[in-house]
């Protein structure tokens, strides 16, 4: 299967802006399907930018983070080309990992 | 038993069934213009909203509304139907287990056709759309029809409607009384009122796009297709015509018909016509 994660990463000036796109139900564990039971808890619990082995973006997610997340946020560093690393893990113990080179 | 009243009773019913059938083709016949009703349908949305462009409609309420432009804007870069969209590339490029695929079914091997859609066949005597003639090749070669409303239907048309982008919307009405019909039907269909609400189509989308409904900006109907499937934060997810027919049917207490009803597919080759001439820009977002 293709990467749950999208990401893209631009440097201007001394900062890098980031976008990623991350494919996800985050299931919150309050909803019913349509038979009328729970639908169990599925989250990411921990998303993880690293570039240069250095980690600029650690965030811990709940429940309350919508399907298909969407973050953007920018940081200091980062040089056209470098390495951005992205990972995640969710409470049922899978995780995806990509790697996108800074534009 | 006393005839008279019978038979009175059943001259006034023929009578009547004759004065029907002498006005209506002659009424239907007053008032199907197509091409007059395109040019009425978009006189009166830029008459509405003299600031846009024809081409800006496709973008339905994110055109009417400056704060939601802007959101509009930063969402293209980085759209939530992608995910969709390459789901639909490699479905439409894997073959059917008999090796045939979608390429085989579609002019131009599927690729820049959806203003095509949808179309009027002469031999059937109805109108085909998207959606339908992605079924029916998938039955052709054996293979299970999708479901109408989301996932696969949504990413395959995503993809055939991302490969379109740009092309003008290009709908055909036969030289055909029953083409014509289609579209009258379809337009009928559009502003009649039903449900518990009695808002018809046209409620919402002609008489008040850009009003808010609740949270929500009114999309106005011209142009409205031309970004389907879509991405809806709402549905939490992408929805074909099909699903967006349904669910506005429901939305105002209404009964849905099954998707790809006759009437559905007439209501979709009416208000396709009338949005000729503006680009596909499907798949689009929407809140």
């Amino acid at each position: 299967m293709a990467s749950t994660i999208r990401v893209r990463a631009t440097a201007t000036g001394d900062t890098t802006e980031v976008q990623a796109l991350i494919q996800h139900p985050m299931d919150s564990g309050f909803v019913k399907d349509a038979k009328g039971n729970l639908i169990p808890p599925h989250f990411i619990q921990q998303l993880a930018f690293e570039c240069d082995g250095k980690t600029v973006f650690l965030a811990d997610w709940g429940t309350a983070v919508s399907k298909d997340p969407y973050i953007k946020f920018s940081f200091k560093g980062g040089n056209k080309g470098d390495d951005l690393k992205i990972s995640w893990v969710d409470n049922k113990g899978a995780s995806d990992t990509t790697t996108a080179k800074i534009q | 038993m006393n005839l008279r009243p019978a038979i009175r009773l059943a001259s006034v019913a023929f009578g009547l069934a004759t004065l029907l059938s002498a006005a209506l083709p002659a009424g239907a016949a007053d008032s199907a213009d197509p091409a007059a009703d395109a040019k009425a349908f978009q006189n009166y949305f830029t008459t509405k909203f003299p600031k846009l462009k024809l081409a800006d409609f496709v973008n339905g309420p994110y055109s009417l509304n400056e704060d939601m432009h802007r959101q509009w804007v930063e969402k293209e870069e980085f759209p939530p139907y992608e995910f969709s969209l390459e789901m639909g590339k490699e479905m439409f490029a894997k073959p059917f287990k008999n090796g045939k695929g979608y390429a085989d079914c579609f002019d131009n091997g599927g690729i820049g056709v959806r203003q095509n859609y949808p179309y009027f066949d002469e031999k059937e005597g109805k109108v085909i759309t998207l959606e339908l003639a992605l079924n029916r090749c998938r039955e052709a070669n054996g293979e299970a029809p999708l479901s109408y409303m989301k996932d696969e239907m949504a990413a395959l048309t995503a993809y055939m409607a991302f490969t379109s982008r740009g092309k003008p919307f290009d709908i055909k009405i036969p030289n055909d009384p029953r083409a014509l019909a289609a579209f009258e039907n379809g337009k009928q269909y559009f502003y009649t009122r039903r449900g518990q609400l009695n808002f018809s189509c046209a409620s919402c989308h002609v008489q008040n796009p850009g009003q808010r409904m609740r949270a929500e900006i009114l999309a106005p109907a011209l142009g409205i297709l031309n970004a389907m499937p879509i991405y809806r934060s709402e549905w939490g997810g992408m929805g074909t015509i099909s699903r967006r027919f349904t669910s506005c049917n429901s939305q105002t207490r209404g009964v849905p018909l099954e998707p790809q009803s006759d009437e559905y597919r007439d209501l979709e080759y009416y208000l396709s016509y009338v949005s000729n001439g503006l680009p596909i820009s499907g798949p689009g977002a929407r809140p």
